[in-house]
């Protein structure tokens, strides 16, 4: 089995691989912890749907370099779900849904209507699980995908002091002169492209398993909103290697792999919760 | 010049007036208590001063230096919530997070300011603690270790004891008049009028009998109307 993996190892794919699917795991988890504590569970699941809907609009163009159409418009959804919160007609979790059910019929009506392809639910079913795309990585995404990780993580570690404060208590925030309406926007904007990186990994269905799993793992173990953080870090980049390891070993599904990994850790953290805190 | 100075204010939303030519002004080392039925307008007369609304007709005039963001406040309770992960040390510092701009992280000074302002509330003990996990009481000394991080001059209490026990009430309202000796003034939105009284020295009264001024002439007006 060693042997096995070390030798799947000297494969350019799988080292490749590995780097995007740890770097993904790593920038969904940073923000996950926000998003849980802002109620935005679900956003990434929404904004997934409109970047798969948007996946479709290139496929049908023909737009070569999809990220053109896809990048632009996940960030547009991202910034009026985020940004509408709290004032808005149509409040958080509604708005979501219709979103991302409008785009998901949308994208899945056009490539019904327009698609090349004679295996149509073969196609649907890899952009919304992300079976193999991970696998078949060249090696211009896997630079893009570093680059954007490295923003993603910069921007987080400099701003961690002000999301806490948004997120804890946004009008307080706002009282002492915080610009409040600027870092929503850029949590948003980090957010959708997260999500964008992330579709290639697990694909549209299971990003929000991304994003939540490892934060609510490490809120059943941590009090500390920077112990959370670090945790769920950490946990979400293990998981997302154990995975990715398992899923070449095994012939699993990438995508389905490391969730099922993040829940287990999730179990576990919850029995190791329920431990500490009756030792209490 | 006063700290603080209301012209012919008018207070509500979506263009309806709850309130109306309003004329007050809190004077450095005032404490204000701001009384009034459900609906009269206080809450949002708070969030007009605090510039997190624009009033509907006049003005509030800012003297003595006072900026904007210098008047802090401490919320009703359960804004915060109820799974949020945070410790006692990290809510404090977060108030410190206004004097920051655009630097990322907080400095000696500031954490030395955090910890000074949670041993003036008595807190130093919990700053490891979860928050969630406190009592009303103490969550209240939080956020008011949190407020004093981010002011020195003016503090905007709404309804600080709502929801706490006689006894944390009793030891919150001392809390407050220390500060207000300590040379903060103080701005107090209450339902308990009568304890708020003992300690305030001036009175806002909104809603049908709108008064302003010293708590003894307030006193006077309230004694002649119950002969």
């Amino acid at each position: 089995m060693v042997e096995k993996f070390f030798l799947y190892l000297q494969y350019p794919f799988v080292q490749y691989a590995l780097i995007v699917g740890v770097l993904i795991a790593l920038c969904s988890s940073l923000l996950g912890v926000t998003l849980v504590l802002k109620r935005f569970s679900y956003i990434g699941d929404g904004l997934s749907h409109v970047a798969f809907g948007a996946m479709t609009v290139a496929a049908v163009c023909k737009v070569t370099n999809e990220m053109l159409i896809i990048l632009p418009v996940t960030v547009l959804s991202a910034v009026l779900l985020l940004r509408s919160g709290q004032n808005a007609k149509i409040k958080g979790d509604a708005a979501i849904a219709l979103i991302s059910v409008s785009a998901l019929a949308f994208g899945y009506l056009l490539m019904n209507l327009f698609s090349t392809s004679s295996n149509l639910s073969g196609d649907v079913c890899s952009t919304l699980f992300g079976s193999t795309s991970i696998l078949t990585l060249t090696e211009k995404e896997v630079r893009i995908c570093l680059i954007l990780s490295v923003v993603v993580v910069l921007t987080f570690i400099l701003f961690y002091n002000k999301i806490f404060a948004i997120t804890f208590d946004e009008t307080f925030a706002k009282a002492t002169g915080t610009n409040v309406n600027a870092y929503n926007l850029l949590v948003a904007i980090v957010i959708a492209v997260i999500i964008v990186l992330a579709m290639n990994l697990v694909g549209s269905l299971l990003i929000s398993a991304l994003v939540i799993f490892p934060a609510l793992s490490a809120m059943r173990l941590f009090r500390s909103f920077r112990a959370v953080t670090v945790c769920s870090a950490v946990l979400s980049v293990i998981c997302a290697f154990v995975g990715i390891v398992v899923s070449i070993l095994a012939g699993t599904p990438v995508g389905s792999t490391i969730v099922a990994m993040d829940g287990m850790a999730f179990l576990l953290c919850c029995v190791g919760g329920k431990v500490a805190g009756g030792g209490r | 010049m006063a700290l603080l100075t209301a012209s012919d204010l008018s207070l509500g939303y979506d263009g309806k007036v709850i309130a109306e030519k309003l004329n007050f002004s809190v004077s450095s080392g005032d404490y204000l208590c701001i009384i009034g039925a459900n609906g009269s307008g206080k809450t949002t007369l708070m969030k007009t001063i605090l510039h997190l609304k624009e009033p509907l007709k006049g003005q509030i005039q800012m003297g003595e230096g006072l900026c904007k963001n210098e008047i802090e406040y401490l919320p009703q309770q359960s804004l915060v919530q109820k799974d949020f992960p945070a410790s006692v040390r990290e809510i404090v510092l977060s108030g410190c997070q206004g004097r920051c701009g655009l630097r990322p992280f907080y400095t000696g000074k500031e954490k030395e300011l955090a910890l000074e302002n949670m041993q003036r509330m008595g807190v130093e003990s919990l700053a490891n603690r979860c928050f969630r996990e406190l009592s009303g009481g103490q969550q209240q000394r939080v956020l008011l270790a949190r407020a004093l991080c981010a002011t020195k001059k003016m503090l905007f209490l709404d309804e600080p004891v709502a929801g706490l026990d006689p006894d944390a009430t009793e030891k919150m309202y001392d809390l407050i008049a220390r500060l207000n000796r300590e040379g903060i003034t103080i701005l107090m939105i209450s339902h308990d009028r009568d304890t708020a009284l003992q300690y305030a020295s001036h009175v806002l009264q909104l809603g049908e009998n709108p008064f302003f001024g010293t708590k003894a002439v307030y006193l006077q007006g309230q004694r002649r109307e119950a002969k």
